[in-house]
């Protein structure tokens, strides 16, 4: 029920606000808008009376690599008085900050520096955006899919020194991933 | 000499400190770097990540059923939970349904799973702010519970017992009806741990009032589960965006209506009670029939074919060591751990491996808020704030 009633209200939104795209499928509604216009729509899905998604459940990026634009920014919006889920998709690469949503959701500021963390992505204006997930002093954004699983610092305990030592990494064998998939068994269902 | 009294003069500045990373009241690694005026905290910085493993990187570079095992790891408090979101989650982009009776195990083990996450946070809870006793005693019926685990999966923790498709193993002879025995024996426990702690003039003293959230605040700061019912929101994804069985069964959500850590402890012994009514319903609904599901695709041959046909041992391999392919789909699934909304954002491409999982953890929006909900209460209550918050370390820094 509630479902209908927002789906049919997006039809008159994507009339009236600049949305790039909708896709519906299953039980998901995903609005993907351009990264300048992300917090206006944001704001206004959480106060208009009849989306009230007032809390924001979760921030997710994504790294496309070969993407122009290679950043997917997901946000997880609840709407508890209709009891709804919509995600909010935007864009950007490693130099095209996004607007940061920390004034508009208390909750978003945390969430935006795991993903500075994780991705570099810089967010505008947000009130204390550090690094928040990894070492004091950590370089590179580990979440990419050009930083490999290994990483390049490897630490330990030097018992002589008796402090913990930075060094890079070296292993013994290459880190191997194995390629299980062969071509012609993929599900054929792009 | 003569000493003037502007040189007396001197700059107050607030004190700050260092609150962890090792302190048994901070629930694992937490360092909280506290700016006091006095004993009244000014602001709470919490600096975390101190047990950050990386889950979410490793995970893209595993198969989806080697992914499987690190979800017990995140919150290892309330493991079978967790598997469970992820399970849901491959589920829903395969768009597969499991058997009834497998439904009906998930949500008997996701319920002990409940018992055993809120009997730890009370127990810690009651440790930090000074009572002994109901620690103990709720550490005893744990071991119990993690029995019951070790019996039907062989681990007492990390269990790995749900898997897409249904759960790894049909449940042994005879759990059940120690399960119902457990069931009735728990009762009488929960009501002493009550007994000791609900009426008791210090515990109301250290718990009524503090950490006070709104229920504006608590939708603000992204909470959910039980920080939220306490702050008097009636949100339950068990019964707003019933999965499983959750539908037929019977059980009432106990919302709060002060939104201060008291009522958080009494929602959640509410909560077990309410468990254990799930479990007894489980018990007596459980289904004969099979336990995974006949999608070959997601589940492995069983036993017995594995022995008689070639095929079978093929696909065996097959599924063990490529793993199943999932098609380009993507899907947030949301569920309600012991602690709040435990979500999985997973992104598959057409491989046998996700593209991105992300893990939404309930315990990172928690603990967010912190600096919020202890502005303005001595040092003390911090404790009892982090406490009431359940917070994990395994899930907050993933």
């Amino acid at each position: 029920m509630n479902k209908q009633v927002i789906i049919s209200n997006l039809r008159y939104l994507s009339k009236i606000c600049p949305l790039e795209k909708i896709q519906i499928f299953d039980d998901n509604l995903i609005i993907i808008v351009k990264p300048n216009v992300l917090v206006d729509i944001l704001t206004f899905f959480k106060y208009h009376i009849s989306y009230q998604f007032k809390l924001l459940s979760c921030i997710s990026g994504v790294d496309y690599p070969m993407n122009k634009y290679r950043f997917k920014i997901v946000y997880e919006l609840l709407s508890v008085r209709y009891n709804f889920r919509i995600r909010i998709k935007t864009f950007t690469h490693e130099l095209l900050g996004v607007e940061s949503c920390d004034k508009l959701f208390l909750a978003g500021g945390w969430y935006e520096c795991e993903i500075w963390d994780m991705f570099g992505v810089f967010f505008k204006n947000h009130s204390n955006l550090k690094r928040i997930l990894t070492d004091y002093g950590f370089e590179g954004y580990p979440l990419r899919k050009d930083f490999p699983l290994s990483g390049f610092i490897e630490m330990r305990y030097h018992e002589i020194e008796k402090r913990v030592l930075n060094e890079s990494i070296e292993l013994c064998q290459e880190y191997r991933t194995f390629a299980f998939l062969s071509p012609w068994e993929t599900q054929n269902n792009t | 000499m003569t000493l003037k009294k502007k040189y007396l003069r001197k700059k107050i500045k607030n004190f700050t400190i260092n609150f962890g990373p090792q302190h048994p009241a901070a629930h694992g690694v937490l360092r909280l770097v506290l700016e006091l005026k006095g004993e009244i905290v000014e602001r709470a910085d919490p600096h975390i990540g101190l047990l950050h493993r990386g889950t979410e990187k490793l995970i893209e570079y595993k198969n989806y059923l080697q992914a499987l095992p690190y979800f017990d790891r995140l919150d290892y408090v309330s493991m079978m939970s967790q598997e469970h979101t992820f399970c849901l989650a491959i589920e829903k982009l395969f768009n597969s349904k499991i058997p009834i009776r497998a439904q009906y195990i998930r949500v008997l083990f996701a319920e002990i799973t409940r018992v055993l996450n809120h009997l730890l946070a009370v127990g810690c809870h009651a440790m930090d702010v000074g009572a002994m006793t109901p620690f103990l005693w709720s550490f005893e019926e744990r071991e119990k519970l993690m029995e019951f685990y070790e019996r039907v999966s062989g681990a007492r923790m990390h269990a790995a017992y749900f898997r897409p498709g249904g759960v790894q193993a049909d449940i042994p002879l005879g759990l059940l009806n120690d399960i119902f025995l457990f069931v009735e024996q728990f009762t009488i426990r929960l009501l002493e741990v009550e007994d000791m702690l609900t009426e008791n003039r210090i515990w109301k003293q250290r718990l009524v009032d503090i950490g006070v959230v709104s229920a504006k605040s608590a939708q603000e700061w992204g909470f959910s589960g039980v920080m939220l019912r306490g702050s008097g929101i009636d949100w339950d994804l068990r019964k707003s965006q019933p999965y499983e069985i959750y539908n037929d069964l019977k059980f009432d959500v106990p919302v709060g209506t002060n939104g201060d850590c008291y009522d958080r402890y009494l929602i959640r012994i509410f909560e077990m009670k309410e468990s254990l009514k799930i479990i007894e319903q489980c018990l007596n609904g459980l289904p004969l029939g099979i336990v995974k599901s006949s999608d070959k695709k997601l589940t492995p041959p069983s036993r017995k074919d594995l022995k008689q046909s070639m095929e079978s041992l093929i696909h065996h391999f097959k599924l063990y060591t490529q793993g199943f392919v999932v098609p380009f789909n993507e899907t947030y699934m949301g569920s309600e751990a012991p602690k709040g909304e435990f979500g999985v954002y997973l992104i598959s491409n057409n491989t046998n491996r996700p593209y991105r999982c992300k893990i939404k953890a309930p315990g990172f929006a928690h603990l967010q808020a912190l600096d919020y909900m202890s502005k303005g209460h001595l040092i003390a209550d911090v404790v009892t704030i982090i406490g009431t918050q359940d917070i994990v370390f395994g899930e907050v820094d993933r």
